[in-house]
């Protein structure tokens, strides 16, 4: 048997070599830095720190028991929080589906096309769906329609991008079959790409609309139609109980959402 | 033996064909119906065309004058987001391991699953519109829903994590007669340890993308510069306050990005 000497040139054992504990207790030391850092120069009240737990406390007691007695109002909105969502994943997979066409490198038709794409693809991905919503409300008003084309524009980049992925990982093979018999360029994108990306799609899409449903909570927050106005609405009257009942029927539809979404991947995939 | 044809078919979408049309003619009512029953005003929408010609004048060119309030926002977007990422990467280790099936009795496992499930339920800014009443505008309140916001990602991720590890180690362990924490630090942290290091990078970057929306709630950061310009008509402001928010995104992916991978 060979002895723990031989082995590792030590007579302990131990997990790591001197410099690799070094590297760990320096980077550590680093993460401790920056939080001091932060907790340092925060501007924070610290007296509202220390009666937090009391207040927010208070506030769970204030919402107790729930008040359903609006229910029916807020079923009505929560079925257009449901539409928005589902309306505008619909939506943006139709138009996502060109941009992706277009970004993915073996397909796109020339390195404009690309950048194009990827350009569109960046700035829908990189502004949050509450910014799309202020500026929707200030173009169609307050209302649904806002909502339904904030997350369209958000969920763009999201398809596109995992989308445009799924057709540059495609075996080319098909592709190639096809256009040896001469069939259209239209024909190759519905025969040899489509069914390579479609188990892809659904999964995306399933995963979005799951997403979006989440989203779509909010928007009313910022005038922007669904649950969210009269969450707001409730919140601005000190109506807790109501707060309550609403919060507890989002949670409602996040998990119904969440039910129906891995339903749907399981039939699908 | 299948019916022979001259001509190769498409085969079907879903096969048994009563069921296809249902699912085809449901899909096509329920799109008609909703966009029928829609609330849309088109004048309204007409004018707003109108309306978005005069923001975006007015937003370009972006206007980069007070700068000094644009960087003040941003560090305490950061410092928001550190602290947030601390909080809830240290909290949600013991919940998730709450959460993990393997490791813990029944009843555990479903407080466990419960805390995830409301913490994720919850978009970041509904959270932060409770926090704002509860303990008032500024980053604390941000922090506190950052720090909800990272528990429902990090132990989830990490129960799942937790609850794939190979449980020889911690059998050897056991039968060595090492006590439960012994168990723990040398059979379950050494093989959760790199995705825990990877999801507290990925929150940091999330946490930093999400302080900024929850600012225009009143939960600090650059996001109140934000809702202050908007709510100002200073959409040239407004403007570069976005541009320097997707910039900042790009290089903090491109950042953790690097590191994720030299981690793995």
């Amino acid at each position: 048997m060979t002895s723990i000497r031989e082995q590792f040139g030590r007579d302990e054992w131990t997990r790591h070599t001197p410099k690799q504990k070094l590297m760990r207790y320096a980077i550590l030391f680093g993460c401790a830095l920056a939080i001091v850092w932060a907790l340092g120069s925060i501007e924070v009240v610290w007296a509202w720190v220390w009666g937090a737990p009391e207040q927010i406390g208070d506030l769970f007691g204030r919402m107790y028991p729930p008040d359903p007695t609006n229910l029916g109002t807020i079923l009505k909105v929560l079925w257009d929080t449901v539409n928005i969502a589902t309306f505008a994943t619909a939506l943006a997979v139709l138009l996502s589906l060109p941009v992706a066409y277009i970004s993915a490198q073996n397909t796109t038709p020339n390195r404009a096309t690309l950048w194009l794409g990827r350009l569109i693809l960046v700035t829908s991905r990189s502004v949050n769906t509450i910014i799309w919503a202020l500026l929707f409300v200030a173009i169609f008003g307050p209302g649904i329609v806002a909502g339904i084309v904030a997350i369209m524009f958000r969920s763009i980049g999201f398809i596109g991008k995992l989308l445009g992925e799924a057709i540059e990982e495609i075996d080319t093979r098909p592709v190639e079959a096809l256009e040896a018999t001469g069939a259209s360029r239209f024909k190759v994108i519905v025969y040899a790409i489509i069914p390579q990306v479609m188990p892809t799609f659904w999964a995306i899409t399933i995963l979005r609309w799951d997403i979006n449903l989440r989203e779509s909570t909010v928007l009313g927050l910022v005038g922007a139609g669904g649950i969210g106005i009269i969450l707001q609405g409730a919140i601005d009257t000190f109506n807790w109980p109501e707060v309550a009942t609403i919060l507890l029927a989002i949670i409602a539809l996040v998990i119904l959402g969440e039910v129906i979404s891995a339903f749907l991947r399981r039939r699908i995939l | 033996m299948s019916v022979q044809r001259d001509t190769w078919v498409k085969p079907p979408f879903i096969a048994n064909p009563v069921l296809r049309w249902a699912v085809y003619l449901g899909v096509i009512g329920y799109f008609g119906w909703v966009s029928l029953t829609m609330p849309i005003d088109w004048a309204r929408v007409a004018a707003g065309i109108e309306r978005a010609g005069r923001i975006f004048s007015g937003a370009f060119p972006p206007s980069f004058e007070r700068s000094s309030l644009l960087i003040d926002g941003f560090v305490e977007s950061l410092k928001i987001a550190i602290l947030a990422t601390a909080g809830g990467v240290l909290l949600s280790i013991p919940i998730a391991f709450m959460a993990a099936r393997n490791v813990v009795p029944l009843p555990v496992f479903y407080i466990g699953r419960a805390i995830i499930i409301i913490a994720r339920s919850f978009h970041p800014v509904i959270v932060a519109i409770l926090f704002v009443k509860a303990v008032g505008f500024g980053p604390f309140a941000g922090v506190l829903t950052l720090i909800v916001y990272s528990v429902g990602f990090v132990a989830k991720m990490l129960a799942e994590r937790i609850e794939e590890i190979d449980f020889g180690q911690v059998e050897a362990l056991r039968a060595a007669g090492a006590p439960y924490l012994s168990t723990l630090f040398y059979a379950i942290f050494p093989q959760i340890m790199p995705r825990q290091i990877g999801l507290t990078i990925y929150q940091l970057d999330s946490n930093l993308r999400a302080s900024a929306v929850i600012g225009i709630v009143g939960a600090g950061g650059i996001g109140s510069t934000l809702a202050n310009a908007f709510g100002r008509y200073d959409y040239d402001f407004a403007l570069a306050i976005t541009i320097v928010i997707v910039a900042v995104i790009l290089i903090s992916e491109a950042v953790s990005g690097v590191i994720r991978k030299r981690i793995q």
